[in-house]
Formats: structure tokens, sequence, C-alpha cells
């Protein structure tokens, strides 16, 4: 008997006919191509906006607020605050590594209004309500303050109970304060205060611009303050987290769980959330667009399918097996979802790129993901060529070829 | 020209190329359809066939079966000595890419594929190396006269030249049998007459050849004609 040999379809004819298949309808191949283009491309662009908002947020949280560490009494609801930051809360944390500069801070309660002049003048108004703070000497370094004009007090007022005061920027400028060479007084109520200095600007406790500030000593001697209500540190970039950790037990050795350390969050903390909710919505999205793309494959496909019918016939006449025809049909699939995610990747990535040069980010993607994303396009595409493939598998030659032209 | 198809040692086996033994194909419904009835049929090798009849008489049902695109219900279809009742249907792929050449009324070509590309497909299932596709194409197309047309599109190509490209596209992978369903159905006479002309060269040169028509003046040209009706196989003197 003779030998009956078989039929075959080597791997570069696939391309071959595949691809000569594509070219033959370039136009509805390019729009079909586009659907999955959108949506790989949505994908891309979401992950990488995702990252590259997230790791903005970061970078400027790295500036001020991860070097900021604040400590509180621990606030247990019906009980008082209890007196457990010592005075010296300041030179006990400077001693910590890590610190820059620590000092406490305390809102003192002064009786009666502020003012700058001694008598009333009918037709302004010379009296003011401001909020009095007192302070260890070394506040600004610990909020990042400068200050404008004159100097901030030091240990020694604080030690003497010295009547002095420094004042914030919006303090001076209701009371008409520009200049303190002549330590000018103001009155707190019934007792007058030299100012010796002017608050420029600060980074944090922006409740400081308006307020009036004096030195600790001065306010246990004068108003009976108890004790600091909390302890502001700034410390090295990075020591943050450690500071925080370390700082009550420096500050109360007996009952650290009685104090609070609150600093700003981890910043891959900040990031993770970012991303999360970045990513969710526009993944959906992302989603949503690729189904709608392979949809629209499938479609194509099996229009191209039904058109070919008579193609389909001759390649079986021809000795094609049904295989042969269902993995045609479905490498078209495939080289379309392919090639969208390819586009996708590419315009996804431009999209990065233009979003963060119109903030003035900088563009971070994690370099797997323009890598994946041809492969989920010829995943997407592979998925949608199935049913048409396997119709055109399913045609009987004789039918096919008396179908077609 | 030495046709390059069927190698001596294949001549020397006795083995006749169709050989349609009690062969009935019926149609299943109310009433079931006897398309094709105790047909027997023995084709040598070299034999040029004209199977004549009016539509609706089973010649093209004949022909499906003759080119294995379809089963007998019963009976046994010998081609090559191959009993082709024996095969599965990947086996009777191979079979009808190696050994069975088609060409149909319609032509089936592809028309956003040059005609050089719609030769070489015709080789890509049949385990022709890639290297000797393009030459076999180019042979084939000029045995059909068409060897200044390789770059074209068939729409560019008038209906006889189309059907040239068919033949050549049925001949460039040298098979046992030609099977010719209608082929002048869509030409005009002169076109035809051009087509029974190539049909005959293809003959001398030892082609076997199966022409289905149902024009007398088609199959008044070979050498020995089956005329079939209502499904019954008569010789033609």
């Amino acid at each position: 008997m003779n030998d009956v040999g078989v039929s075959r379809l080597s791997l570069r004819d696939l391309v071959a006919e595949s691809v000569g298949g594509l070219f033959s309808r370039p136009g509805r191949a390019v729009l079909t191509i586009l659907g999955t283009a959108l949506g790989v491309g949505t994908l891309v662009a979401t992950l990488g906006i995702a990252k590259t908002a997230g790791n903005q947020i970061v970078t400027r949280f790295d500036a001020l607020a991860q070097t900021e560490v604040l400590v509180e009494p621990v606030s247990q609801p019906g009980t008082r605050l209890q007196s457990v930051i010592p005075w010296d809360a300041g030179a006990r944390l400077s001693r910590l590594n890590g610190v820059n500069a620590a000092a406490t801070l305390s809102r003192v309660p002064v009786e009666g209004l502020i003012s700058a002049v001694p008598f009333n003048d009918p037709l302004r108004q010379t009296e003011f309500n401001f909020n009095v703070y007192s302070s260890s000497a070394e506040l600004l370094p610990a909020v990042r303050g400068r200050i404008a004009t004159g100097r901030f007090f030091d240990a020694g007022h604080s030690e003497r109970a010295d009547t002095v005061a420094v004042i914030g920027p919006a303090v001076a400028n209701r009371i008409n304060l520009t200049r303190v060479d002549q330590q000018p007084a103001i009155r707190l109520g019934e007792r007058v205060f030299s100012v010796i200095g002017i608050i420029e600007d600060v980074a944090r406790e922006p409740s400081l611009l308006s307020a009036v500030i004096i030195p600790d000593g001065t306010a246990r001697e004068l108003y009976d303050l108890g004790a600091p209500a909390e302890v502001h540190i700034d410390t090295v970039i990075g020591a943050n987290q450690l500071i925080a950790r370390q700082a009550p037990i420096a500050l109360a050795p007996n009952n650290p769980d009685l104090l609070e350390a609150r600093t700003a969050r981890d910043p891959r903390e900040v990031r993770q959330v970012v991303e999360e909710d970045v990513n969710t919505l526009f993944l959906v999205l992302g989603g949503i667009t690729l189904l709608v793309g392979a949809i629209g494959i499938a479609n194509v496909v099996l229009v191209s399918v039904i058109e070919r019918i008579g193609e389909i016939g001759l390649r079986r006449a021809l000795g094609a097996r049904r295989g042969h025809i269902a993995r045609q049909f479905l490498f078209e699939s495939l080289l379309m979802g392919l090639v969208g995610g390819v586009i996708g990747a590419s315009a996804g990535v431009i999209a990065i790129v233009a979003a963060s040069a119109y903030n003035q980010w900088t563009p971070v993607l994690d370099a797997w993901v323009p890598l994946a994303a041809p492969a989920v396009g010829a995943g997407v595409g592979l998925v949608a060529g199935v049913y048409p493939s396997l119709r055109a598998a399913s045609l009987e030659p004789v039918d096919a070829l008396r179908a077609g032209i | 020209m030495i046709w390059p198809g069927r190698s001596p040692v294949a001549v020397a086996s006795a083995d006749p190329v169709v050989e349609l033994v009690d062969v009935e194909r019926v149609f299943p419904g109310t009433p079931p359809v006897r398309a094709l009835v105790d047909v027997n049929l023995v084709i040598e090798e070299g034999e040029y066939v004209s199977i004549a009849g009016p539509s609706g008489s089973g010649k093209s049902t004949l022909l499906n079966l003759l080119g294995l695109l379809d089963r007998p219900t019963n009976g046994t279809y010998l081609l090559d000595g191959i009993d082709t009742s024996e095969l599965n249907d990947r086996q009777r792929a191979a079979v009808r890419g190696h050994r069975i050449g088609f060409v149909f009324q319609a032509f089936h070509l592809m028309n956003h594929r040059s005609v050089l590309d719609n030769i070489v497909v015709g080789q890509i299932y049949n385990r022709i190396p890639r290297a000797d596709r393009r030459q076999r194409a180019i042979n084939a197309l000029e045995r059909v006269g068409l060897g200044h047309r390789i770059d074209f599109l068939p729409d560019r190509l008038s209906g006889g030249e189309r059907q040239r490209v068919a033949i050549a596209r049925a001949i460039a992978h040298s098979p046992s049998l030609l099977l010719c369903d209608e082929p002048t159905g869509n030409l005009d006479s002169v076109t035809t007459d051009s087509i029974m002309t190539l049909f005959e060269d293809l003959h001398r040169d030892g082609l076997t050849l199966v022409v289905i028509t149902h024009d007398k003046t088609v199959s008044a040209r070979s050498p020995r004609t089956v005329s079939i009706i209502d499904g019954l196989l008569t010789e033609q003197p």
C-alpha cells in the first residue's frame, strides 16, 4: 500500500499565512488593534501614573514631614492630663542621636487682651485677642522657623523668668510693630513684656505666626504653668520613626506609655495607599476597555471567518487539517492582540511621561509593566480568537467551497 | 517538457489512480436522497475523463467523493491503491493535499494575495521544502502560459487568466489526479477553448485528469466520457 503521508503547517508558514490574512484587510486590522491598544494603554498609563503620583507625594513629604516628631501626653477621657513631660525635655532629647533640635511648647492661659499702647484710642482697635505660648529656647530650629528681626529668647531669660516676648508676624502687623531695637513693650493682660524679636516664618505649627511666645520659666513663675503640653522635635531625614520610639522613654523612663509620639505616616505606607486609590478605579476602567477590545477582536475575526469561508474550503481542499485552519485564525487574532499590546504599552508610557512633564513630576514605572503589556494583549487576542477559530475549523470543506466565492 | 509528476517507479505500480467499487452516497432526509447508485469506475494513470451530466445528476457529489471532501455511504474508493475508507480525517487531508489538485468553477483565488502567493499556498500543507516552492510555482505558471503575471493580484486578471492561475496552483505540487469542477462554467467560448487546449497539453504530458461538466462541447473533447444521470453512471462510446 502506498504511503498516506501527513499534511503539516510549519510555524513559519503559519506566521506568513496569518500575517498575509491580516494585511489583506489592513484598515480593519488597524481598527481592531486600536481596541486592544486602548485597553492596554489605559492599564499601563494607570499603573505608571499611580506609581508616579505616589512617588511624588512621598518626595514632598520627605522634605518636611519626615523629619518631624510631636510628643504629647496620651489623652485619656475622664482624667486630667498628667504632668509627665519634664521641663528639660528639649535638653534630654537633644542628646539622642538623630535629633537636630527639640523644644517644649505650651499654651499659656493669659487673662485679658493684648495691646501695644497703654491707652485707649477711640478711633482704632488697640486691644487684640492672640494666643500666648511658652516654649524653651530651641523652639525655632525645632519648628524650622526664622526670625525676622531681633532675637529669640535664650535659656538665661527662662531661668530668670524675664518678662520678654517674641511675637509672630501677624501679631506684629496688627499692633504696628516693625522694629525691636528699642525693646518696645506690649501688655499681656495686666503684665508688660518687652518684645525682643519678631518671627518671619515657621515651617511647622503655623499657629505660632499669630501668637505671642514667652519663655517657659516666665510662664511657670507668672502663670503657674504646671508642665509642658507638648514637645516638638526636628530630626535628621529618616530618623523620625526611630526618635518617635525613643522619645517617650527618654522623657518618661518610668511611664513611657503615658506619652504618645506622633510622626507623619511611613512613606512606603503612603505610597501604597495612593497607588491603591488610583489603581482600583483605573484598573477597572482599563479592564473594561480591554474586555471591549477583546470582544472587538472576536467580532472581527468572526466576520473574517465568515467572509473567508471560500478560502477555508480551498485550504481544506489543499490538504489543510481542521487544526491548521483553527491555528491560522487563532494566530491572526493573537497577532492583532500582540500588536495592540505593543502599541498600547508605548502609548501608555508616552501618556505617563506627558502627564509627568505637565505636572513637573518624575515619571516612575515598574519595568515589568511595559514588558508584560504585549503579553497581556496577545493573551486577550488568543482568548478572543478561540470561538471564531473553532467555528472556522468546524466548517465542512464541501459546504465551505460551495458557500464561498 | 517532461512532466515532473509521478516517478517512473509509481508508473510501474499497476494500481489505477481511481477505483470506485459499488459506491453509493445517500443523503439522509425524508425521503433519503440517493445521489449516487452503485457507481463502479476505474481511471487508469494518464487518462483524461469527462464526467458529464445535467445539474442535479449527482456529478458534484461524485467530484466530492473523488476529492476526498466527502465519504461514500457504501462501497470502496481506492485512490492510488489506498483504501480511503480506512483513513481518518487527518489522513484524508494529507492524501488530498499530496495527491489531488482541485480546479473550481469559481477559481477560489485569494484576491489580496499575489498570483505567486496563491500558488505557493497550494504547497504549504504538503511538506514541500520552502526553498522549492517558488520555483515550482514559477514552473507551473509558465506551464499554463502566465509566466509574465507572477506579481499581479488576481483582480487584475481576466477570467481565463484566473482559471489558469487556479490550474497552476492545482498542478504545482505534482498531484496524481487533477479534479476540475465545471472549470469553464464562468468563461466565454473562446477562453473555454484555450483552457480545454491547456487540459489536452497537460494530458499529453501524462497528467491524469477528471473534468466534471454539463457542457457537451467540453465533454466531447476528452478521449473518454462518462455520463451521469440520476446517480447512475454510464460509459459513453
